[in-house]
């Protein structure tokens, strides 16, 4: 069972059916930067990129990601650890407190970039952000975060 | 959650055969329903079939009066479709209403009816929409396929295929969500035709129903002022940690004038 993760081939055959795409990525690949939050399909801390659109990883089965392309928040930064636009963003505007949601508001970020483009307004970002809850911030930076941040995935032609 | 077997047939005859063996089997389609009452311990089947595998089964196409909709296609793909947001801008704008982003992506048409939720967004539009279900062996129109909570008229091991929506001359959906889980408190889609008006009515907590008062006085006059204060009867509604009962028929009426005024613009 062939599935790519952050562009690297893997192979998840033997893991049992019942096992959540979460679970393989954080217990099997060690990739623990995607959290589970809620585990109910609410809060989006465990929020990745699959083939480009952001789901989550926590509703679905590594199964149903055979011959997908999986990104998580390990998959973002450039190979000598330049961090990716919209996390140099979330660092800089400073998008986060205790962080336990931020990978998922990041990766779901990207996403929102991806779908509807690099120039998303704040009204926008509210409302695409719905699906991925903070219990720190009030949100007012990880707004003002993924405005700056789609600029800089605009600006590196991402 | 429980183990199981799973199963990704390639073709509709495997997918329905793999239904009907083990001692529950369930269909996977998006899975955003299934899996996590899986995880909660609600549903522990023996099998799982992934409806993924299957070709044909995703996308929207027009036949003749009608649009349409194969049973995987997308929230997210619905909410998006050119067909569907020139023929049934009512049903698009429902879509792009249930869940959050990353749900919309995963979740489906199909597997969205066939569990029918009370308070889920696609019953009312099945009903407001005069919706027909295809499935692996028939075709079963709204008004028979939507019978109460969770409840529809498909047979063990039944599977949609795809639905077919009458496209209304005016249709608006309007909801007032759980904050939360996003699903509707209440959720009013009307629909005007030529002969009539349909209104599909969710949330309440007893199963999306059509809602003939405002139907009978839609007909005689489409606009707002003709439904003001009008009300489900309570017996529609259950009461809960969220709302009482009366408080999801006043909701019902003021999402009603809301679709209404939404449709006559």
């Amino acid at each position: 069972m062939a599935i790519t993760v952050n562009g690297a081939a893997r192979d998840a055959a033997g893991v049992p059916p019942a096992t959540l795409l979460v679970e393989w990525l954080r217990d099997h690949l060690g990739l623990t930067g995607t959290h589970v939050g809620c585990d109910t399909s609410q809060c989006g801390a465990c929020t990745v990129l699959l083939d480009g659109e952001a789901v989550k990883a926590c509703t679905m089965l590594v199964a149903q990601a055979e011959g997908s392309s999986v990104t998580t928040i390990e998959g973002l930064a450039a190979p000598d650890g330049a961090l990716h636009p919209m996390q140099a963003a979330f660092s800089a505007h400073h998008g986060l407190q205790c962080g336990f949601c931020t990978p998922g508001m990041i990766m779901a970020a990207v996403g929102m970039v991806g779908r509807l483009g690099h120039a998303l307004d704040a009204a926008t970002i509210r409302h695409e952000l719905e699906g991925n809850l903070c219990r720190c911030t009030g949100y007012l930076n990880i707004v003002t975060a993924i405005e700056h941040g789609a600029r800089g995935m605009r600006d590196a032609g991402l | 959650m429980r183990g199981f077997e799973y199963l990704k047939p390639a073709t509709l005859a495997e997918a329905v055969a793999a239904l009907s063996g083990g001692d529950e089997a369930a269909a996977l389609a998006g899975g955003h329903t299934l899996l996590p009452a899986m995880k909660s311990g609600l549903r522990a089947p023996d099998r799982l079939v992934d409806l993924a595998g299957v070709p044909g089964l995703a996308g929207v196409s027009e036949e003749g009066a009608r649009v349409r909709i194969g049973a995987m296609t997308r929230h997210a793909a619905l909410a998006r479709d050119a067909i569907v947001a020139g023929r049934l801008p009512s049903l698009a704008a429902a879509a792009g209403m249930v869940g959050d982003p990353a749900v919309r992506a995963r979740g489906t048409l199909g597997g969205a009816l066939a569990n029918n939720d009370p308070a889920a967004d696609y019953p009312a539009a099945l009903l407001a929409l005069d919706g027909e279900v295809e499935t692996d062996r028939r075709r079963i129109a709204a008004d028979d396929f939507i019978q109460g909570m969770f409840a529809t008229a498909l047979e063990e091991g039944e599977l949609i295929v795809a639905v077919r929506f009458r496209p209304a001359a005016r249709a608006a959906y309007a909801k007032f969500r759980h904050p939360v889980s996003r699903y509707a408190m209440a959720g009013v889609h009307v629909a005007r035709y030529a002969e009539g008006v349909r209104v599909g009515v969710t949330g309440l907590g007893q199963g999306a129903f059509r809602w003939s008062e405002a139907e009978e006085a839609l007909a005689a006059d489409f606009a707002p002022g003709a439904v003001a204060g009008l009300r489900p009867d309570t017996d529609m509604a259950t009461g809960d940690i969220h709302a009482s009962a009366e408080y999801r028929c006043h909701l019902a009426g003021l999402m009603l004038a809301q679709a209404v005024t939404e449709a006559s613009a």
